[in-house]
Formats: C-alpha cells, sequence, structure tokens
C-alpha cells in the first residue's frame, strides 16, 4: 500500500444498515470445483500475449454490429432483395427475357430490374456503413491499459486482448468484462452504475477480493501474474463462476468481482481490472439479440395486394393463353402469311397445347406492368426521406442534451400514424428520476407555495379551455376560479431564481431561518432533524460550489438532505457511529456542527414500508426517528402523538391529488432503559444464525417503531419529464390508450398516475393483487403442498377478481365514470397465464388506465405481445432502459428515450427521441403524415400501373393474342423509372394534408390513420377500379380514333408505333393529372416533378426519334414527322386525359360537399382565413377536437369545469338568457 | 440491435448526476450544436406552398371550363369530318365468286384471269388530293410472329445483307439471303388499282410519297436493291421491281409500317384532281392477294381528308359528349350547391360536431 496516499476513508460497503450489523460470517469459500464442458476459459492475467495463440486466443474486444462485411456484401444484400417475392418475379422475368418467349427485349425486362435492386443494395450499403461508422466510434474509445512496464497507456478498445490490465477511471465505461483487482478505495470496493445493462438507475457495489487489494498501484502491475479459470461466455449477466490462481493460492469468484462491458464506474477514482470476456465474448454483447425486424401494417397489407395483383396477372395471362391456343389452332393454319408453325414451336398450330403453354410465360412477363417493380424502391426511398424529416426536425430536439430525434429504421414511418395502444415505462421515460421536495406539512400546517405541474397543467388547461367556451365566461373574471390559479401559476414560474436540484419549495415562513418565528419552532426542528439524519446517504464535499451534496440511495432520500440543508441542516459527515449536521441555532440564528450518535439503523424494506434511526444527541436524548409510508405511521401512532393526525391526512390527500410522494415524518422520545433492553434483543436478533434471523429482526423492529409521535409530512414530486402531462393529455386526445409498465411500486406508480394524470381522484381504481394474508395463511396450513394449493387458490383468486372486475364495468351506468387498473408484476404473472390472460386483457382494455408496477422487463414485453395479439391494433412501447428492450423489440414500434446515458432501448428501438413530449410531434404529426403519405402513395402506384398494365391486355387481344406490345420497349422500361416515379415520391415525401400545428391543434385528426381510413379495402379497391377505368378509357378512345382512318391532312393511316405513342402518351398525362389531383399540397418541388415527368416524356420522344433508326426503329421521327404536326394526336390527348380524371373529380367534389371529412373542413377554415376571422370558432374546434377520453388533466379538468360552467350558466341565465345556450 | 455503444460521447454526459449538476456544459457546447439540425424550410417540411382546394366555385368553374372547351372542339371535329368524302367498296367477294375453297383457289392459281373491274359513284364532290387506299380485315398484321420477322439493318445497309436471323423462315431461298427478308415482305399486298372516270378519261394515281419521309430517308436504303425475293417455293404476296432500290419501293415501305390492328387501311396512291358529284369511276383491279384463305374482307377506299384526317365522326362526339356530360356535371353541382348548400369550412361538418360523443 502506498502510505501518503489521500483515500476515502469510510468503508461504505459496510456503513448500511443490517448489512453492517450481520455478523459477517467468514465460512472460508472453497474454490469452485468445475471440469468440463462450459468452464473452458482459462485467462493469463496480465499475459496478454499468450492470448494470442491458439488455444488461448480468444476474440478481440473489436465489435462489429454490421450485416454485411466486403466480402458478403453482395450475395447477402443480394439475397435480401430477392426474399421479396415480387422482386424473384422480376428476377425470373429477366431471365426468360434472354429466350424467345419474351416479349420484351432483354434490356428492357433487366435495366429496370438492375436499377431498383442496385438502388435497395445502395441503401443497404450507406446503412451499413453508418453502422460500421459507429462501431468504430466505441472501438476507438481510449482506454488505460498496462503496458507490461508497470506503466498504463492509452489504447483504444478494440485492441484489448483478454489478460489485459486496465484502469478505469471515474464515469468511463468499462471497455470488455472485468475481473476487479482493486480500487481508489481501501477496500477494494467500487460503485457501478448498470443502466445500459438492465435500467436500474442505483448504483451496485463490487468488491474485490482480499487478496488483490495489494494491487493499488500502476507500478505493482510489473510482476502482477494469475490465472483465471472460469465459464465459458454466456448471456447471464447475474451470475459468474470462476477461480482465481494467484499467489499459488486458488481464490473463488462470484458476480461481486466482475465489472461489465458498458457499465460505468461511478464514485470511484478509478479502479484496476483484468479483462476477461472481451468483444463479442462479453456478456453484454452475448445479450444482444437481433432485433426482429418489423414491418408496418401498411406494408403487410401491401403484400396482400401484391398478391391481389399477382392473381390478376396469372388470371389475365391464363386468359390470353388460352386465347392465344386456340386461335393458334383454329385459326393460325389460315394465315398463310405466318408460315405457322416455326421451328421453336411457339406458334404450332398441331400443337397448340404446348404453345398454349409457351405463351402463358410470355403473358406472365408482358402483364408484368400490372405489379410495379419500383414500388419497393420507391417507398423506400420515400421513407428515407421521411425519416430524414423525422430526424431533422427542430421541433423534436432537444437543446439540453442536444439530441435530435432519430428515425432509426425507416421501416415504421406510417405505422407512427396508426398507434392505438402505448406502452411506457415510467422512469427515465416520463419521469426524470428526480425527485424535488414541493411541499410539506409539519405540525398540521401546510407549507409549500409552489404548485405542482400537474395542477399548473390543470389550471392552464382550465383556463384555455374556459376561454375557448364563450367569452362570456371570461369576461366575468372576477368569479373565474381558474383564473386565479393561472395567475398563481405564472407568478410561481416566474420567481423561480436559481433552481437548486430536488429543491423546489418555496415559502418564506421556513426558508432563511424563519422557522424559528413559526407557532412550533420544537417541532420544526424536530421534523427538519429527521430529514436530515433518518437516512443512509454519504455526503461528497463539492468543492466547486463550496457545499454538500448527497449520494443517496433513493432519489428521494436525496431530496430530503437537499432540502435539510436549505432549511439550514447541513447533513455534512458521517462516520460509522456519529452524523454530523451543521444546523442552525434555534435561538442564536448560528450555525454549529452538532453530533448525532447514531446507534441503530433500522432499514427500509418494501415490506416494511419504513425506515427508523435511532440517535443520541449531545445532550445524550435518545430519540427514534422514522419515516414512512403514511398508512404505516399512522397505525402506529401513540395516543398522544395524534395531534395533527386529521390536519395531516387532509394535506396528504392534497399531496396525492397533486401527484406527489408522500412520506409520514414520526419520532419518539426513549428512555436509557428502554432502549437498553430493547437493543440487548436487538442485537440478539442480528447474530442469530438460521433462517429465521429476518423475520426476528423485523420483529424487534417493530417492537421499537410503536407510539410514535407524528411530526408532519413530506411531498415530493418526482419531477415528470418537460411536458409529459401536456404530451399525455395530447396523446389521450388523439384518441391513444396509454398503459404505464414500470419496475416501480405500486405507491410510486400510483403517484405517477396521478401525477401524469392517468388517474385522478373518482375514478375508481381497481387493484388486481394477491392476498398476501391469504396466502401466508395457506402456507402455514398446507405446508406439505405449499405450491400445488397456493397456486391454484391464488389463481382462484385472481379470476375471481377479474371477473368482478368485469362485471362491475359491464354493469356501470354512469358515462362519465373511468376505471384505473392497477396490477403488480406478482399477479401479472398469473395473469398472463394462457387461460387468465384474455379475461386480463379484456379487463384492461375497459379500463380508462393501466398500470403495471413491479413488473419484469420479460413481463413488460409479454404485456405487450399481449396487447399486440389480443386486441390486432398497433402498439407503441417507449422507454429508456435496458429493461425495456424486450417491450421495444415485441411492440410493433419501439422508441427509445435517447440522451440520457443508457442507450441499450435506443439501440433496441426504430425511433429514438430525446423526451416523451416529442412522442406527441412523432405521432400526431409525423405518424400522420407519413401514414397518409404512404398509404396515397402506395394506391396510386397500384392504379398507375394498373391503369397502363391493362392496355397491354387489351392490345393483345386484338393481335390474336399474340403477346405483342403496343408500345416501344423504352417506353415500357422508363414508365416506371423516370415518367412516373417522381411525382409519386414528391407526394410521399412532401403531402401535408394539414400543417403540422393544424395537427397539433386537432388531435382527433390522428384517428384518420388508427382507424385506417386511407388503406382500407374500399379504398384500395376504388383506386384500382379507376385504373381499370383509366386503362379502359386510354385503350379504346385511342383505338377508336386511330382505327383505320388517316390521322392527318396528308392522308396517312396511323401504324402500330404511331398508336402506342399516342396512348403511351396519353396514360403519361392522364396519371401525371391523377396524381395532382391527388395532392393537396404543392410545393415548387411537386409542380416541378409533374412538370417535368410529362415534359420528360416529350423530350425522350423527340431524343429518341433523333437517333438513328438502328436504335430508335420505328419510333424514329416519330413525334417530330408523324404525331406532333397531327392535331388529332393533341386533340386525342385531351379527351382521353379529361376523360380519365372525370369521375374521379366528380367523386371527390361529391365526396367534399357531402360528406366531408376533418381535414378538409379544417383546410376550407384555413383556405378562407376563418381561422384567423374568427378565432373563437378555432380555438373552440380545436379543443373539441379530441376523443372522449378520461384520462389527461384535460379530463381531470373536465368535471370542474362542468361543475364551474353550471354555475356560471345560471348566473349567466339570469343576466342574459341568450347566452345559456346548452353545451356538452 | 442490443449494441454496445453504452452512449453516444461520453463527455456530454461527464458530469454525474451526483456531483449537483456542476460539470462544464460550456466545453461541450460546440459538440451539442452539431448535432442541431440545421434550419432549412425544405427539412423543417415548411416549403411555401400552394393548397387548392375544391371549393364548389372551382369545382363548377372546372367542369363549366371542360364545357366550353370541349363542345366547339367536338362540333369543329364534326364538321371537319362531315367535309370528308369517303368512298368504301368491297370487292374480294364481289371479283370471285364460288365457296371458300374455290376462291382460294381462284387466287392461289397462277393462269386465272384476276382482273376485277368495279364501278365507284362519287356521290359527293370530291375535292384532290384524293387518297386511295386498300383495307385489310382479319389480318394480323400486328400478330408477334409478324411482326418480328424482319430485318430493319438489312433494309437500311447494304453490308447488312445477311443479317436476316430474324426473319425466319423467309430468311433465305436457294442458300442465299433473302431482301428484304421476313414475312412481312414477302406477304406484300399486291392488289393494283386502275380508276378511270365515266368518260373514260384515267385518272392518274401518283403513288410517290405515300410513305413517311423518314423511312425513305434513312430506314429504307437507297442502295439496296431486292434481291432473290419471292424465289422460294411459297411465293407470299407481291414481287418488287429488282431495279429500283427499296427507298423507292413505296408501297413495300408502306407496307411495312405494320398496322396496329387487325383491320387497317393502307395507303396506296393519290389522285391528285377533282371529282365531281355524280360522277362514276371505273375501278380495273388486279384482285390477286390471297384474303380468302382466312375470310378477309378486302376494301377499296377513295377518301379526301380533312385538317383532322379521314372521316372520323367519333373524335367529335366523344369530344360533344364529354363537354355535355360535364355540363351535367356542373349543372347538378351548382343545384346541389344552391338547393343543399355546405358553407364552406363550417365547423359543424367535423366529425366531433356531427355526432358528439360518439367516436
Amino acid at each position: 500500500m502506498a502510505p501518503g496516499r489521500i483515500r476515502a476513508k469510510i468503508k461504505r460497503s459496510s456503513l448500511y444498515t443490517f448489512g453492517c450489523i450481520r455478523p459477517h460470517v467468514d465460512s472460508p469459500d472453497e474454490p469452485h470445483q468445475f471440469r468440463g464442458p462450459g468452464f473452458s476459459r482459462h485467462v493469463c492475467c496480465n499475459q496478454p500475449q499468450l492470448h494470442q495463440k491458439k488455444p488461448l486466443k480468444y476474440c478481440k474486444n473489436y465489435i462489429s454490429t454490421t450485416k454485411y462485411n466486403v466480402v458478403t456484401f453482395l450475395p447477402k444484400a443480394l439475397f435480401e432483395q430477392f426474399r421479396r417475392v415480387a422482386n424473384v418475379y422480376f428476377l425470373f422475368a429477366a431471365f426468360l427475357s434472354l429466350t424467345p418467349v419474351s416479349p420484351f427485349s432483354a434490356y428492357s425486362m433487366i435495366a429496370p430490374l438492375a436499377f431498383v435492386i442496385g438502388l435497395s443494395m445502395a441503401k443497404e450499403a450507406v446503412e451499413n456503413w453508418h453502422r460500421f461508422m459507429q462501431d468504430m466510434k466505441v472501438n476507438m474509445r481510449k482506454v488505460r491499459v498496462h503496458n507490461g512496464e508497470g506503466t498504463f497507456s492509452l489504447k483504444p478498445w478494440m485492441n484489448i486482448r483478454v489478460g489485459d490490465v486496465i484502469k478505469v477511471e471515474k464515469d468511463q465505461f468499462f471497455p470488455a468484462d472485468l475481473l476487479l483487482l482493486s480500487s481508489s478505495y481501501e477496500d477494494g470496493i467500487c460503485y457501478v452504475e448498470t443502466m445500459n445493462l438492465d435500467g436500474e438507475t442505483n448504483l451496485k457495489v463490487k468488491r474485490s477480493l482480499e487478496t488483490t487489494l495489494s494491487l493499488d498501484d500502476d507500478s505493482t502491475f510489473k510482476d502482477f501474474r494469475g490465472t483465471v479459470k472460469c465459464e465459458d461466455p454466456n448471456p447471464n449477466l447475474y451470475t459468474f463462476v470462476g477461480n482465481l490462481e494467484y499467489k499459488r493460492q486458488v481464490y473463488p469468484l462470484d458476480p461481486s468481482q466482475i465489472l461489465l462491458r458498458d457499465s460505468k464506474l461511478r464514485n470511484t477514482s478509478h479502479v484496476y481490472g483484468v479483462v476477461i470476456f472481451s468483444g463479442h465474448d462479453s456478456k453484454v454483447m452475448q445479450n444482444a439479440t437481433k432485433s426482429p425486424s418489423k414491418r408496418s401494417t401498411i406494408e403487410k397489407q401491401m403484400d396482400k395486394i401484391i398478391y391481389v395483383l399477382f392473381t390478376l396477372l396469372v388470371l389475365i395471362s391464363l386468359i390470353s393463353s388460352t386465347g392465344f391456343a386456340i386461335k393458334t389452332k383454329t385459326q393460325m393454319p389460315s394465315w398463310w402469311y405466318m408460315q405457322a408453325p416455326d421451328d421453336e414451336g411457339l406458334y404450332d398450330p398441331k400443337n397448340a397445347a404446348l404453345s398454349g403453354f409457351y405463351h402463358l410465360i410470355t403473358a406472365l412477363i408482358l402483364y408484368g406492368y400490372l405489379i410495379p417493380i419500383s414500388l419497393y424502391v420507391s417507398i423506400e426511398l420515400v421513407k428515407v426521406l421521411q425519416a430524414l424529416f423525422i430526424n431533422n426536425d427542430l421541433n423534436m430536439y432537444d437543446e439540453e442534451t442536444g439530441t435530435p430525434a432519430q428515425a432509426r429504421t425507416s421501416n415504421l414511418n406510417e405505422e407512427l400514424g396508426m398507434v392505438d395502444t402505448i406502452l411506457s415505462d415510467k422512469t427515465g421515460t416520463l419521469t426524470c428520476n428526480q425527485m424535488d421536495f414541493l411541499k410539506c406539512s409539519i405540525a398540521g400546517m401546510p407549507y409549500g407555495v409552489r404548485s405542482s405541474e400537474v395542477e399548473m397543467a390543470a389550471a392552464n388547461q382550465m383556463a384555455m379551455d374556459l376561454e375557448g367556451h364563450d367569452d362570456h365566461f371570461t369576461r366575468s373574471r372576477g368569479q373565474n376560479g381558474s383564473e386565479i390559479e393561472l395567475e398563481a401559476a405564472r407568478v410561481s414560474k416566474e420567481s423561480l431564481g436559481i433552481p437548486i436540484k430536488g429543491f423546489s419549495f418555496e415559502d418564506n415562513r421556513l426558508m432563511n431561518g424563519n422557522w424559528a418565528r413559526e407557532a412550533n419552532p420544537e417541532v420544526l426542528q424536530l421534523f427538519f432533524r429527521v430529514l436530515a439524519l433518518c437516512h443512509t446517504a454519504i455526503p461528497e464535499f463539492n468543492e466547486e460550489t463550496d457545499g454538500y451534496s448527497y449520494e443517496a440511495e433513493s432519489p428521494d432520500e436525496g431530496a430530503f438532505l437537499v432540502a435539510a440543508r436549505e432549511f439550514g441542516f447541513e447533513f455534512c459527515r458521517r462516520t460509522q457511529s456519529s452524523i454530523f449536521v451543521r444546523e442552525r441555532n434555534l435561538s442564536s440564528q448560528e450555525f454549529v456542527e452538532r453530533e448525532f450518535k447514531l446507534l441503530n439503523l433500522l432499514d427500509f424494506t418494501s415490506k416494511r414500508k419504513r425506515m427508523s434511526v435511532i440517535i443520541q444527541d449531545e445532550t445524550g436524548q435518545i430519540l427514534l426517528l422514522c419515516k414512512g409510508a403514511d398508512s404505516i405511521i399512522f397505525d402506529r401512532l401513540s395516543k398522544n402523538g395524534r395531534m395533527f393526525e386529521e390536519a395531516t391526512t387532509k394535506h396528504l390527500n392534497d399531496y396525492g391529488e397533486a401527484g406527489l410522494r408522500t412520506l409520514a415524518l414520526a419520532y419518539k422520545v426513549l428512555e436509557e432503559s428502554e432502549y437498553i433492553s430493547w437493543n440487548e434483543e436487538f442485537i440478539k436478533a442480528k447474530t442469530s444464525i438460521g433462517g429465521d434471523r429476518e423475520a426476528m429482526l423485523e420483529q424487534v423492529s417493530d417492537m421499537m417503531e410503536k407510539d410514535l409521535i407524528l411530526v408532519g409530512a413530506t411531498a415530493v414530486e418526482d419531477k415528470l419529464q418537460q411536458g409529459v402531462p401536456q404530451c399525455i393529455d395530447k396523446l389521450a386526445q388523439a384518441g391513444l390508450k396509454i398503459w404505464v409498465l414500470t419496475g416501480d411500486k405500486m405507491e410510486t406508480a400510483i403517484n405517477i398516475g396521478f401525477s401524469c394524470s392517468l388517474l385522478r381522484q373518482g375514478m375508481k381504481q381497481i387493484c388486481i393483487s394477491m392476498n398476501v394474508d391469504m396466502l401466508n395463511q395457506n402456507s402455514k396450513k398446507h405446508a406439505v403442498n405449499y405450491y400445488f394449493v397456493t397456486d391454484q387458490v391464488v389463481k382462484e383468486n385472481i379470476k375471481m377478481q377479474l371477473t368482478n372486475a368485469i362485471q362491475m364495468i359491464k354493469l356501470e351506468k354512469d358515462p362519465h365514470a373511468a376505471y384505473a387498473l392497477i396490477i403488480d408484476g406478482k399477479t401479472l404473472t398469473y395473469a398472463l397465464e394462457e387461460d387468465l390472460k384474455h379475461q386480463f386483457l379484456d379487463l384492461a382494455v375497459g379500463c380508462a388506465s393501466v398500470i403495471c408496477c413491479r413488473v419484469s422487463p420479460k413481463q413488460k414485453a409479454m404485456v405487450t405481445r399481449l396487447v399486440k395479439e389480443g386486441t390486432g391494433k398497433t402498439t407503441l412501447a417507449i422507454g429508456d432502459g435496458a429493461n425495456d428492450v424486450g417491450m421495444i423489440q415485441e411492440a410493433d414500434i419501439g422508441v427509445g428515450i435517447s440522451g440520457v446515458e443508457g442507450m441499450q432501448a435506443v439501440m433496441a428501438s426504430d425511433f429514438a427521441i430525446a423526451q416523451f413530449r416529442f412522442l406527441e410531434r412523432l405521432l400526431v404529426v409525423h405518424g400522420h403524415w407519413c401514414y397518409k403519405r404512404i398509404a396515397q402513395m402506395i394506391c396510386y402506384f397500384f392504379y398507375k400501373n394498373i391503369a397502363f398494365g391493362l392496355t397491354l391486355f387489351y392490345f393483345e387481344a386484338f393481335t390474336g393474342f399474340s403477346g405483342q406490345s403496343v408500345y416501344d420497349d423504352w417506353y415500357m422500361l422508363l414508365f416506371n423509372v423516370v415518367l412516373t416515379s417522381l411525382p409519386v415520391i414528391a407526394l410521399g415525401v412532401f403531402e401535408q394534408d394539414v400543417s403540422s400545428e393544424i395537427c397539433l391543434q386537432f388531435p382527433a385528426l390522428y384517428q384518420q390513420g388508427p382507424r385506417n381510413l386511407f388503406f382500407d379495402w374500399y379504398r384500395i379497391f376504388g383506386w384500382m377500379g379507376n385504373g381499370l377505368y383509366c386503362s379502359l378509357i386510354v385503350f379504346f378512345l385511342n383505338i377508336i380514333i386511330f382505327y383505320d382512318q388517316a390521322f392527318r391532312a396528308g392522308g396517312q393511316t396511323a401504324d402500330m408505333t404511331v398508336v402506342g405513342t399516342a396512348m403511351f402518351t396519353c396514360v403519361i398525362y392522364v396519371v401525371n393529372c391523377q396524381i395532382a389531383l391527388t395532392m393537396s399540397h404543392f410545393t415548387w418541388i411537386q409542380h416541378f416533378l409533374i412538370g417535368f415527368s410529362i415534359i420528360a416524356w416529350y423530350v425522350f420522344l423527340i431524343l429518341y426519334g433523333m437517333m438513328p433508326p438502328e436504335l430508335s426503329g420505328n419510333a424514329y421521327k416519330i413525334f417530330v414527322e408523324a404525331l406532333a404536326p397531327a392535331p388529332i394526336f393533341w386533340l386525342s390527348i385531351l379527351l382521353v386525359t379529361v376523360a380519365c380524371n372525370l369521375p374521379y373529380l366528380a367523386h371527390i367534389s361529391f365526396q367534399r360537399s357531402f360528406n366531408p371529412m376533418d381535414h378538409h373542413v379544417i383546410q376550407e377554415i384555413k383556405y378562407y382565413k376563418k381561422d384567423i376571422e374568427d378565432r373563437h370558432m378555432w380555438t373552440r374546434e380545436s379543443s373539441k377536437a379530441r376523443q372522449e377520453t378520461k384520462i389527461g388533466f384535460s379530463a381531470r379538468v373536465d368535471a370542474k369545469i362542468r361543475h364551474l360552467k353550471q354555475m356560471l350558466q345560471k348566473k349567466s341565465s339570469v343576466l342574459s338568457p341568450r347566452v345559456a345556450t346548452p353545451r356538452t | 440491435m442490443m449494441n454496445s455503444n453504452p452512449s453516444t460521447p461520453m463527455n456530454a454526459h461527464a458530469p454525474s448526476s451526483s456531483s449537483g449538476g456542476a460539470g462544464s456544459p460550456d466545453s461541450n457546447a460546440p459538440r451539442r450544436n452539431s448535432k442541431r439540425p440545421k434550419y432549412s424550410r425544405f427539412t423543417q417540411q415548411e416549403l411555401p406552398a400552394c393548397k387548392p382546394i375544391l371549393t364548389p366555385k372551382w369545382v363548377i368553374s372546372a367542369f363549366m371550363l371542360v364545357t366550353i372547351v370541349f363542345i366547339p372542339i367536338g362540333l369543329t371535329s364534326l364538321l371537319a369530318s362531315r367535309d370528308v368524302v369517303e368512298i368504301i367498296d368491297r370487292y374480294d367477294n364481289a371479283c370471285v365468286q364460288g365457296s371458300k375453297s374455290q376462291k382460294v383457289q381462284h387466287i392461289q392459281s397462277q393462269t386465272t384471269n384476276k382482273t376485277c373491274v368495279r364501278s365507284l359513284t362519287v356521290t359527293k364532290r370530291m375535292k384532290q388530293p384524293i387518297y386511295v387506299y386498300y383495307q385489310l380485315d382479319n389480318f394480323y398484321q400486328n400478330h408477334r410472329r409478324y411482326v418480328k420477322s424482319r430485318s430493319d439493318n438489312q433494309l437500311r445497309n447494304l453490308g447488312d445483307e445477311n443479317d436476316t436471323s430474324s426473319c425466319k423462315p423467309e430468311n433465305d431461298a436457294n442458300g442465299m439471303s433473302i431482301v428484304p427478308c421476313g414475312l412481312v415482305a414477302w406477304s406484300l399486298f399486291n392488289d393494283t388499282y386502275s380508276f378511270s372516270t365515266s368518260n373514260n378519261s384515267q385518272l392518274a394515281i401518283n403513288k410517290r410519297h405515300i410513305s413517311w419521309k423518314s423511312d425513305r430517308d434513312e430506314k429504307f436504303g437507297s442502295d439496296v436493291f431486292p434481291k432473290n425475293f419471292q424465289n422460294s417455293s411459297f411465293i407470299g404476296g407481291g414481287r418488287l421491281n429488282e431495279s429500283l432500290p427499296l427507298n423507292e419501293q413505296e408501297d413495300l415501305i408502306v407496307w411495312m409500317r405494320t398496322a396496329a390492328l387487325p383491320t387497317f387501311r393502307k395507303l396506296y396512291g393519290k389522285i391528285e384532281v377533282d371529282i365531281e358529284a355524280g360522277e362514276t369511276i371505273n375501278v380495273v383491279l388486279e384482285n390477286r392477294y390471297n384474303t380468302y384463305s382466312f375470310s378477309g374482307k378486302k376494301k377499296l377506299v377513295l377518301s379526301t381528308t380533312s385538317w383532322l384526317g379521314g372521316k372520323n365522326n367519333f373524335i367529335g362526339i366523344a369530344y360533344l359528349a364529354v363537354g355535355g356530360l360535364c355540363f351535367l356535371l356542373a349543372t347538378t353541382f351548382t343545384i346541389i350547391y344552391l338547393v343543399k348548400p355546405r358553407h364552406l369550412g363550417d365547423p359543424n361538418y367535423l366529425s366531433w360536431n356531427r355526432n358528439p360523443g360518439g367516436h
């Protein structure tokens, strides 16, 4: 040990609670005895060079998450492309185009396919490259590695090998799975944050072996040698089995010596460790699961359409090949000019069946234009651009953390517009996991004037609603309660000053020592002492701020300490036996440091729901200070300790309603003798060895914590992320259901439920839980068949609870009644079983809000799957931690909260946003747009290809079904790729039915997505019908016009090229005008692209015609010489274009005038600027534009509003009867 | 993917939450800003856009506009079409009598006299130029086998004489390439017509420039002469004058432009004198082309043209129909808007106002 080094003196590890009191049973651990498979790893510590050769060569610390590398890219990416059935078809067609069966030349089949596949593969390559760069960023991170000479140098992560000794400094991530050798603390402990692994925010203690403690300096590693034999790489995060051979002795290793990759060193200045598992062997990488590739509902439906089209394709192919066979058999022999049969048997009247079969293949290729080859690639392109918009949205950029939103996959953009249920994690998603001391009630007096976020939000909403309802109401300002509340909220917001983390309390009566002038200063002092003493935290002096900050087990404890500090009770030091507090003297107002002897500490457990300390102050008085859940504390009050009970209960209810977390504080004065006798028992209990120890300890503690005297209560705000209540409110108005799945305990979850307005007063809470008492009784009575009986009984019990609750909901008459389902993890295990889950789902669907607490990550995923599969609706899971990964992967859409440190959720997610509140914009704006865009785009795609493809079929019928195409190969080649694809891409990228502000103002518009109004079969078939109609019009009008007559004054008649070109020109016009009618939002880009498509066709036609006839064939000078001077050509274009688009125009006009959809009306309002002329109508409508919802603070305010309105209505009806119009 | 990127740059979060948040955010500021999306109207989807909506005014004006444009066009087209005088004479059955097999025998025989005389009455004055067409029916010039059976290169270039692979089976005869090869050329139409008026004055037929100029100039070589044509055992249609280059064989050029439909007309020539109404035209024709095998009709057509081309009532009618339909729609919409007006942008039509509470 290096002498003279300043070290953390406290052995924190043994400070806390029962742990420190517990006798250290030093049962000398036997080294693990393991042989055989699964335990073959052999690590030579500090000799990484030994691991360069087999058999000890382990994988490098280089990680790669890329899909392809240089070699595998081509085959793998190609394989991916041809997993799409349409692409296989086109590939097949391309092969066949090399044979004489093909109706087209080979290049016209292969070129578009190559283009489309090439584009998709280019996209894959770019994505892969990004992934590679991301990997490299991690791989290139530097860490200090021992270089064999007793010194450490920085090396990139990827160069770390098994056996390397590594020095990790504070707040750095571990680059690989390490064996902890020593830390900057004397006792070799270190604190680790495992948020990336399991989402838990509390720090975990890791402890090195005693024997390696001496390796605490860089130079000591020069001669360090050791061997670790351990298990093979596996994904289990919480187990580790291995032995360390060091100095000829074998020491067993367990998980507490293992530092896992991607966890972070906290509160410890540095640690030394040996790399055991590197790179992909590390536990976190072993845990990596391939995220399931998700496909959006629309895409799945699109597949069905493709199948429909394939059926149609096969059908018309069969028709045409039958027709061909018949024609060939019966008429071909008489067509002497054909000289049938030919050599290849393609036109053999004697063998018409075979010829018919050949023709079937021809036909299948010929009508391939029914299936849009460029559909996939266009959709992909559009989605990438849409994702770009999401990534670049400044309204989803978090200034604080500097994180923009990120669409990690672009597959699901449109799915964002169809979400029905949101499953949300709590900590880190809804809340910041930061507690703010907000209010308190001491001696029956409420303190703290700042309103909670919920109250503020509600007040805001209330004022807004009233404003919107009628200005008569707002004019009568004086009487309007909410106005005043709002003012108060505003004032308090302004007076913020410099915010102190964890402390938002505001009340001059207590601040700056003013409390001494209050009515009961002794009680107040006691209250503050409880705050300052009853905890397990450790102070840390921060030189920069010249003050203390606290490292506490839970954030509310931290908040208490900060509060105590601000009140003048600064907890500044703790030793094993004492707590030092700098206190403001009651009389002199001066600060003195007081020592309180810590006699006992009775720990907090979720079962006890309280913690106590027994302290002795400087005067020798022994006190028990206790804090705990109000119900528990109130049960334990002495008769004379209930002075403030009534007032405090009232305050606690208020706090609860305001969404605050409450605890009651109490104390008790102990006589020395009383304490001594109790302490004996306590010591006896804690030194006892055996299974009953816990129970005994609990019992003894129980004895002590009674006859308490109530001091007061605290209200801590579990700080919600910014804008969460508003966002939830909006989402609820958009008709989304929100479920909260949290690992937290029930009380916390309920509190958050209140603060997010998922719960409110007057909502009926259905708590499904296991009856613990019954369980215990059972277990005692039937000790033998414990498991069997309890399982059965519990299940029956839960089933009954579920059935009752469902019954209750069914029988409910009041339309405003709302139910909330609260269920905990243990119960959920039963409720998720096969036979109960549907009942559970029924119940959950019937409830306005659902809160699942204490759920494991796996259960989160299971619940998600249940909702997804049970309701068949689209689910979205949002979370921030690794514990949400399962849920995020299971849901139709997974959203990760980025910006916080845990990236696991983000990595698994499809979309990453920095704050929960961005979800609103992501869904209501981007989701809505993307859904409509993609839906319209796909419909249009099918339309245009049907309109075009069927003309080929009709024409073929006129050629004796011979498979001749009327169009030049080049026309068709360009049709999908250039001439019609750009406007539809513009539609998919830029279309906006209403602007983003309106989307947000009218959340009800969102419902168009979940109800799938724009991609139902009615609409799809409507579009297909339109395509059919257009194909008929295009073909037959042209055919009749160019039938046999001269089409020019010069007497020339039309040949096939003329007819084909005219017809094709009509198709181009028709589909491009159609898309112009479809769009409602024209930027210059749309104008340009539609114009471009049509002009490009002419340009192509002219250029193609100018090429020498070797290339252009019959199209040589077709436009310049033959068509352009013919008036009938232009007349036919005009006629056909108008005739084709007429029904659609009439249809949408009728729709609009008789059955306008919401966005139509809103467009009109905007168009006529009515929103500016009539602001009241606008605000009224936007406040009405919401789904009936029972959650969110709007719903919460509703009841109040109703009440208020009734009052006002009475009043105003007296003043002026005109106002008293009935309102909902 | 459960990637192991624990976080993007670590220093962004370096000030640990426990240290009171007194880190050094300033040093991170530039890096943070670098992630901030750049503002542009494009990326924020705020490009200026026109958002036309279908107001009744627009709808009715659109339909009326179509009406106003279409009806005159329709009328003009009909007028133009009415000016065209067209005489159609089907002669295949008139020239050969008997059963189908007899007809086929007759037409295939080398010896029979195939001359046939028809007389056409002109009902209306025909102004020159009068175009002479032959019209075939049930002849699949658009059949894939037929269409493909030609060699454009051979027609154009002297050097590509042997480029006949696409011409099978009419690619060579007696071991030599056929020029022009292929079924299309081989089945060249070979009926001929000569016209005289009732006073026995011959009506000259101008057969020059009945084909597209580009065909003559670029697609059919001036140095390519017919060779070995119709020399195989099975003779299809017409023969060619072997002393004329292909680009002067305009009948062939016209024939090689395959028609789109099984019924088609092709230009035979022009009569460049006016013919008065009431006059009778005597046609002496050589009825050589075999359409009897497949029961195809043969017609002789004399027609003048207007600016619109030949006699084509359809386009006029179609224009009138669409125009009329639009007028009907415009009226319907007008009536609808008058009878049951929907105040545009009337919030009462919003779904939440139409069925309150009933979502």
